[in-house]
């Protein structure tokens, strides 16, 4: 198994009964009945959870064979493929919603990947994992090392995140693409949403933020 | 037929075939790709289980190219049980306690529908190469009306695998409203180069086997067997692949110590490829395997529907088709590899179809979708399940 099938793997495997924290709050953001994509969809955990809870028309992409098999022995659709390779084929406005959760920094044109998501759904809802949360922070500054933290838990030799941001980051890129942040959470630590996305106070207290986006 | 040569080794095929058989066409003729016309003709087909009261249950088998419609039945021929007893049955994932399933001889095959081996109404001789030149979408055609005939208005799922799944695509895009559900396993839009050579190679062994008479065989009493045997010799090899020959043979030698420096089967693959040929000849007709391995490399689903574009066989008056696909492919299938399949994928993305799609790892090549493969009938296990939940077919068979 290649490091990002086991990040993949380890991001969304379902926690307790139930779906993982982040994963409801991008399943809070999506209405009832649309069109999703779920780009990285893992064993389904999400679009199962949206298909029931929400009556969604749902489809996944998924890297890893036996993220794929398990999804679609359960009757989801979903493809085996590349996010990078295979978004492309979508004609624009496919979707109502494409997601991509905890995946961004992994490929290797975020930028291209996040244009096509804008193209092909109407709205895209994608969750990154925030490298300027004040412990990763305090780890670089205190130990001279690249940080690995229990959410990110790669020593930087095996890492199949090459492309990390800060939220800041995130916010202005959004913004050179002409990107418009339609909502967003900020999530702490305990899974409590805080701050702003705009504020340097969620950059620093967010271990992760999950935005829902719209091309203007 | 003519009365056989007691000389040549005719495979004694039993007087009736079992099974059910249905004469279409016979109103007006089925008009064929090339223009000539068909009918009346016959179709053989099987059914298992219970077509429910709503007549909504129906999944079609579509064979490959040397199959039949013997899905569950021991062949009549052979004696081997069923070609798809793996997926098929009681409680398997093509569930025949739950669905109606259907399985016909394609037209130009030699199991009971007509073919070039049957007798032309016009002349009381066998067609031979006076049968017209079909194509997959004339396969489909004639199942088309058979399906009719048996007053089903949409298939709940076409399935096949290789040929089997050019058909299922054909299904697709020709009549996309009387197909919920297709599910093409090993398969391609479009026959490739190589594989065309391939069946080049095999047809051209039949017809340089003196005993072929031009296609006249039945007449002259003779069966090109050697031709045969030897185009389904290089075919074998091309259904398996190096790991598998490897790990199944070797270079080990088959009843002996040392090499014979002769032109004997040393090894064991030798022999198994010869066994191969041999017991083939015994089932299938040389003319038949020329009409069907020439309708496949006609097949090009973005020639004949998409202008060139195999996204556009997929679109209807500006629409993505409505069919739910899921497509399976074997990582060592080197005849219809996953690229193949993944360019269908990307066609259907392209119209924002429903469509699951899994590579399916394997070493045993293009003939894994006939084996015992258990990745792969949970996959087809689950999407039909997902597919009936939306279809709203419920769990017990209504009697």
């Amino acid at each position: 198994m290649s490091p990002l099938d086991d990040n993949q793997a380890a991001a969304r495997t379902a926690s307790g009964n139930g779906i993982r924290h982040d994963l409801k709050l991008v399943a809070e953001m999506v209405e009832p009945g649309s069109r999703v994509l779920d780009v990285g969809c893992g064993d389904g955990a999400l679009l199962a959870y949206l298909s029931r809870r929400k009556g969604v028309d749902g489809r996944g992409i998924e890297l890893s064979m036996d993220g794929v098999h398990q999804c679609v022995a359960q009757g989801l659709s979903v493809i085996q493929g590349d996010a990078e390779a295979d978004l492309k084929d979508y004609p624009a406005g496919a979707f109502d919603y494409v997601i991509l959760s905890q995946t961004l920094q992994a490929m290797r044109e975020p930028r291209t990947v996040l244009e096509t998501m804008t193209r092909i759904g109407r709205r895209a809802i994608v969750s990154v994992p925030n490298f300027g949360y004040w412990r990763i922070r305090l780890q670089l500054l205190l130990s001279g090392r690249m940080p690995v933290t229990e959410t990110l838990g790669y020593q930087w030799w095996e890492t199949p995140n090459i492309h990390f941001c800060t939220i800041k980051d995130f916010v202005v890129l959004t913004e050179d693409m002409g990107i418009r942040i339609e909502r967003c959470m900020i999530v702490d630590r305990k899974g409590r949403v805080t701050g702003h996305a705009h504020s340097g106070l969620a950059n620093l207290l967010g271990e992760q933020g999950v935005f829902l986006l719209r091309r203007d | 037929m003519s009365a056989p040569n007691p000389a040549a080794a005719v495979p004694a095929e039993p007087a009736t075939l079992p099974g059910l058989r249905v004469t279409l066409g016979v109103d007006r003729p089925m008009r064929l790709d090339s223009g000539a016309e068909l009918g009346p003709f016959e179709v053989a087909y099987q059914t298992y289980g219970t077509l429910n009261a709503d007549r909504s249950n129906a999944i079609l088998i579509c064979h490959a190219l040397t199959g039949d419609h013997y899905v569950l039945d021991p062949h009549p021929v052979t004696g081997k049980p069923g070609w798809w007893e793996m997926l098929v049955g009681p409680g398997k994932p093509v569930d025949t306690d739950r669905y109606f399933v259907i399985c016909s001889n394609v037209i130009g095959g030699c199991m009971g529908s007509t073919g070039p081996k049957e007798t032309d109404p016009a002349t009381g001789k066998p067609y031979g190469l006076g049968f017209p030149v079909i194509t997959i979408g004339d396969m489909v055609r004639a199942q088309k009306l058979l399906v009719e005939h048996l007053g089903i208005d949409q298939l709940f799922c076409v399935i096949g695998g290789s040929m089997g799944g050019m058909q299922v695509l054909q299904w697709a895009v020709a009549y996309p409203e009387s197909v919920f559900a297709a599910v093409p396993i090993a398969t391609a839009a479009r026959h490739s180069a190589q594989n065309i050579a391939f069946h080049e190679v095999g047809r051209q062994a039949i017809m340089a086997d003196p005993d072929w008479a031009g296609g006249n065989y039945l007449l002259e009493g003779t069966r090109p067997h050697r031709g045969l045997a030897v185009a389904r010799m290089a075919a074998h090899i091309t259904y398996l692949s190096e790991p598998a020959l490897h790990r199944k043979f070797g270079r080990n030698l088959q009843n002996r110590q040392s090499v014979t420096y002769g032109f004997d089967a040393d090894f064991q693959v030798e022999s198994y490829l010869r066994h191969q040929g041999i017991t083939f000849v015994e089932r299938f007709d040389a003319n038949s395997y020329l009409y069907i391995t020439r309708a496949m490399d006609y097949f090009d689903l973005a020639a004949d529907y998409g202008g060139g574009t195999l996204s556009n066989a997929f679109r209807k008056d500006g629409k993505g088709t409505p069919v739910r696909f899921c497509l399976a492919s074997f990582s060592s299938d080197w005849l219809f590899p996953t690229s193949e399949s993944r360019a269908i994928v990307h066609a259907l993305n392209a119209v924002a179809a429903n469509v699951s799609f899994v590579e399916i790892r394997t070493d045993k090549g293009h003939d894994s979708f006939l084996l015992d493969e258990p990745e792969f009938h949970q996959v087809i296990r689950g999407f039909l399940e997902g597919c009936a939940e939306h279809r709203g077919l419920t769990r017990a068979p209504t009697p």
